[in-house]
C-alpha cells in the first residue's frame, strides 16, 4: 500500500514537471532556445495566485486565471524585449540573455515580496480521498495536478496536429526559412508559443505551491531546472516526450527519496538521467537526426 | 602561417602583460591603502573565477561545448584541497620526523600541494565524466554536464571524512559513523561541509595560478593539439577523416579544463574558514559562463577581464544596495543585446566609424 502512494504522489509530482517541460520543450522545439527563465516564471505565477487571494481576496479558480494572464503577458514581453532581438544571434547568446532575465526576475520578486518564505494555501477546494479503509490517502491536490496535466497535454496535442496555429508551429519547427517562405510569420508564431508556455508554467506554478506550500523568489529554480532534464529525457521538442519525461522524473524522485535516500534523490533523478541519454542519446521519444556531410 | 604565429604571440604578450600590470597596480594600491575593506576580501575570488572563467573558456570556447556542470569540478577540487591541506597540517603536528615536520609547517607548501591534488583530484573526475559526457553532442551535452554538477554536490553533501591515529575515515552517513577516537578530527562533516580550515590562499597565489593557468592554456591553444581541438569544433567528420582522433582531443581538453578548475576550486575553499558543498551548484556554473560569453569565446584575455569586471561590479553596486543584483542582471541582458543584435551593431560600427574615419572595421571570426 505504502508503494501504491509513493507511486501516485510520484505521479502527481511528475505531472507538475510535465507541465513545466511542455513550456521548455515546445519553446525549444520552436525557436531552438533553452529559456532558463521558465522557470522564473513559475514563481511569478505562484506569486500572482497567492497575491490574488491573500491580497485581493478572490476565488481560488479566479486567481488561477489571473496567474495566466499575467504570466502570458510578462512571457511575451520577455520574448519581444530579450529574445527577439537576437533571432539570429548564436544560441549561446541566447542562453544568457535568458539567465540575465531570469535573475531579473528572481531579485524583481526578491524587492517586491522579500526573501522571507510566504505560506501558500493550495488552491484545490476538494477533502482528501481516503481508500482502502483510510489506507491509501490521496489528497486533493494530486487528483487535480493528475488531472489537469492530463487535460493540457490532450488540449497541446490537438492545437499542434489539428489547427492551423499548430500547423505553423510545426512549419517552423522543421524549417524556419521555408517556414516564413511560405507565408507563415515566423515572429508571431514563436510569440504564441512563449504565450502557451508562460500562461502553462502559471497553471504550474499554482499547482506546485499548492503540493509544496512553500513561496520564495527561488521556488522556481529547481523545478525548473528538472522539468527542464524532464524534457531532454523524453527529447526534447517533443510534446509526449515531455509528458512521458515528466511523469517518469517524478516517480523515480519520489520513490528514490521512498527507497534509497532522502539526500540523494536529486542525484538518482540525475543519475537515471544521464544513464539514458548515454543508451539512447537523443531521449526516449527523440528523432534521431543523421548528420549529412 | 608565419605572420599568423606572430600575431598570436603578440596577443598572448598582451595577455600576460595585462595581467602582471593587474598585479602590480593592485599590490601598489594595496601598500597606499587604496583598496576597500570589502574588495579586499573579493581579490582572491576574483583570481580563482579567473581560472575558472579561462579553464571553461577551453571547454566552451575553444572545444566548442557547451558544459553546465563546471563547478561540479571545483567543488571536487576545493573538497580534495581542503582535505589535503587539513591532512599535512595534522601530520606536520604530530609526526616526529623532522623534514616532514617542517616541510608541511610551511603554509605555501600545503597550499600547493593541496592546488595540485585538488587539480589532480578534479582531473580524474574530468576523465570519468568525460567517458560518457563526450559520446553526446551539444545540447544533451550540456544538460548531462549539468546533471553531473549537481550529482557531484548531492554527494558532497553526505560526505563525512575524518582522521584519527588509524588514519582516515570516511562515511556516507553520519559523523559517528565514522567512530572516530578521542583524538580524532572530523574534516569534512556532511552538509557542513569542509570545516577548520587553516586560511592559506592568498591573493600571490592567486597571481601565480593564473599564469600557470595562462601558460598552460595559452601554449596548449598555439600547439598542433590545439590546433586539432579547434579543428574537432569547426567540424568534426572533416577532421576525423583526416585522421586526427576526435575522442582523444576532445578528452584533452575537458580533463584539462577540469584540472584547472579543481586547482581554482582548492584555492577557493582555502580562502575560508569552512566551505559547503552548496556552494558548487548550478548559479556557480552559471555565473562562470556568463565570463566565459561575455568575454568572448574562446578569447583568454575576454575572459580574464570579464571574470574581474563582473566579480567586483556587484560591490561597486553596492551604492544601489538592494537594486544591484536587479542593477547586475539589466546590464546583463542589455550588455549580451548590444553585443548580439544585428541592428544595434550596426548603430554603433557607424558611429565608431565615424569618431575614427582612419581605421579599418576588423572583422571578427576565424580566429582565436
Amino acid at each position: 500500500m505504502d508503494f501504491l502512494s509513493y507511486l501516485i504522489s510520484g505521479i502527481s509530482l511528475g505531472s507538475i514537471y510535465a507541465i513545466i517541460a511542455l513550456g521548455y520543450t515546445m519553446v525549444y522545439g520552436i525557436a531552438r532556445m533553452l529559456n532558463f527563465a521558465h522557470g522564473d516564471v513559475i514563481m511569478v505565477g505562484g506569486y500572482m495566485s497567492f497575491m490574488a487571494t491573500t491580497r485581493f481576496g478572490w476565488h481560488p479558480l479566479l486567481s488561477v486565471i489571473f496567474a495566466m494572464i499575467i504570466c502570458t503577458v510578462l512571457g511575451i514581453v520577455i520574448e519581444q524585449l530579450a529574445y527577439k532581438p537576437l533571432r539570429a544571434a548564436p544560441s549561446l547568446a541566447v542562453l544568457i540573455t535568458a539567465i540575465g532575465v531570469s535573475y531579473l526576475l528572481q531579485n524583481a520578486a526578491l524587492l517586491l515580496w522579500s526573501a522571507n518564505p510566504k505560506s501558500f494555501s493550495s488552491v484545490v477546494p476538494f477533502d482528501s480521498l481516503r481508500l482502502f479503509n483510510g489506507k491509501l490517502i490521496i489528497s486533493g491536490t494530486t487528483i487535480v495536478s493528475i488531472f489537469v496535466c492530463v487535460i493540457i497535454i490532450m488540449t497541446l496535442n490537438t492545437i499542434v496536429n489539428k489547427t492551423k496555429i499548430g500547423k505553423a508551429m510545426r512549419a517552423v519547427s522543421e524549417d524556419k526559412d521555408a517556414a516564413q517562405l511560405m507565408g507563415v510569420s515566423v515572429n508571431r508564431t514563436i510569440s504564441i508559443t512563449f504565450a502557451i508556455g508562460s500562461a502553462l508554467a502559471a497553471v504550474a506554478g499554482v499547482l506546485l505551491c499548492s503540493a509544496y506550500p512553500i513561496l520564495m523568489p527561488t521556488t522556481g529554480a529547481m523545478p525548473g531546472i528538472k522539468a527542464f532534464t524532464a524534457a531532454v529525457f523524453g527529447g526534447i521538442g517533443s510534446i509526449p516526450g515531455a509528458f512521458l519525461g515528466g511523469i517518469l522524473l517524478g516517480i523515480i524522485e519520489i520513490l528514490g527519496k521512498a527507497y534509497i535516500s532522502t539526500q540523494l534523490s536529486d542525484a538518482i533523478v540525475f543519475a537515471v538521467l544521464i544513464i539514458i541519454l548515454i543508451v539512447k542519446p537523443t531521449g526516449l521519444l527523440g528523432k534521431k537526426v543523421l548528420v549529412k556531410v | 602561417m608565419r605572420r599568423l604565429r606572430m600575431r598570436s604571440s603578440i596577443d598572448n604578450c598582451l595577455t600576460y602583460g595585462l595581467v602582471i600590470v593587474a598585479y602590480v597596480v593592485i599590490r601598489l594600491l594595496l601598500a597606499g591603502g587604496n583598496i576597500s575593506y570589502a574588495l579586499q576580501g573579493q581579490l582572491v575570488p576574483i583570481t580563482v573565477y579567473i581560472v575558472m572563467a579561462v579553464s571553461l573558456n577551453l571547454t566552451v570556447g575553444v572545444l566548442g561545448e557547451l558544459s553546465l556542470g563546471h563547478a561540479g569540478f571545483m567543488s571536487i577540487g576545493a573538497f580534495s584541497g581542503a582535505i589535503t591541506a587539513t591532512l599535512l597540517e595534522l601530520l606536520a603536528d604530530t609526526t616526529s620526523t623532522t623534514w616532514i615536520r617542517l616541510g608541511f609547517s610551511m603554509p605555501w607548501l600545503r597550499l600547493s600541494l593541496a592546488m595540485l591534488i585538488g587539480g589532480i583530484f578534479a582531473g580524474i573526475f574530468g576523465f570519468l565524466v568525460g567517458v560518457p559526457v563526450l559520446r553526446l553532442h551539444g545540447d544533451y551535452l550540456a544538460i548531462v554536464t549539468l546533471a553531473f554538477g549537481e550529482i557531484i554536490k548531492n554527494v558532497m553533501s553526505i560526505l563525512y571524512v575524518g582522521y584519527d591515529a588509524n588514519g582516515i575515515r570516511v562515511s556516507m552517513d553520519s559523523a559517528n559513523a565514522l567512530k572516530l577516537d578521542e583524538g580524532g578530527t572530523i574534516i569534512v562533516n556532511g552538509p557542513m561541509g569542509v570545516i577548520g580550515i587553516t586560511k592559506l590562499s592568498s591573493f600571490t597565489a592567486g597571481f601565480i595560478l593564473i599564469l600557470i593557468t595562462l601558460i598552460i592554456v595559452l601554449n596548449l591553444i598555439n600547439s598542433r593539439a590545439g590546433r586539432a581541438i579547434k579543428a574537432v569544433r569547426d567540424d568534426k567528420i572533416a577532421t576525423e577523416s583526416v585522421g586526427i582522433s576526435v575522442w582523444r582531443y576532445r578528452m584533452m581538453a575537458f580533463v584539462i579544463s577540469a584540472t584547472l578548475a579543481g586547482a581554482a576550486g582548492a584555492l577557493y575553499a582555502l580562502n575560508y574558514s569552512s566551505v559547503v558543498a552548496r556552494k558548487f551548484d548550478f548559479n556557480t556554473s552559471i555565473l562562470v559562463l556568463v565570463f566565459v560569453v561575455l568575454g568572448g569565446m574562446g578569447n583568454i584575455r575576454g575572459s580574464i577581464i570579464a571574470a574581474t569586471v563582473l566579480t567586483v561590479l556587484p560591490e561597486v553596486l553596492r551604492a544601489f544596495n538592494e537594486y544591484r543584483m536587479l542593477t547586475y542582471a539589466v546590464i546583463l541582458i542589455v550588455v549580451m543585446l548590444v553585443r548580439n543584435n544585428a541592428t544595434l551593431q550596426h548603430v554603433f560600427r557607424q558611429v565608431g566609424a565615424r569618431l575614427s574615419k582612419s581605421l579599418p572595421i576588423r572583422r571578427k571570426g576565424g580566429e582565436v
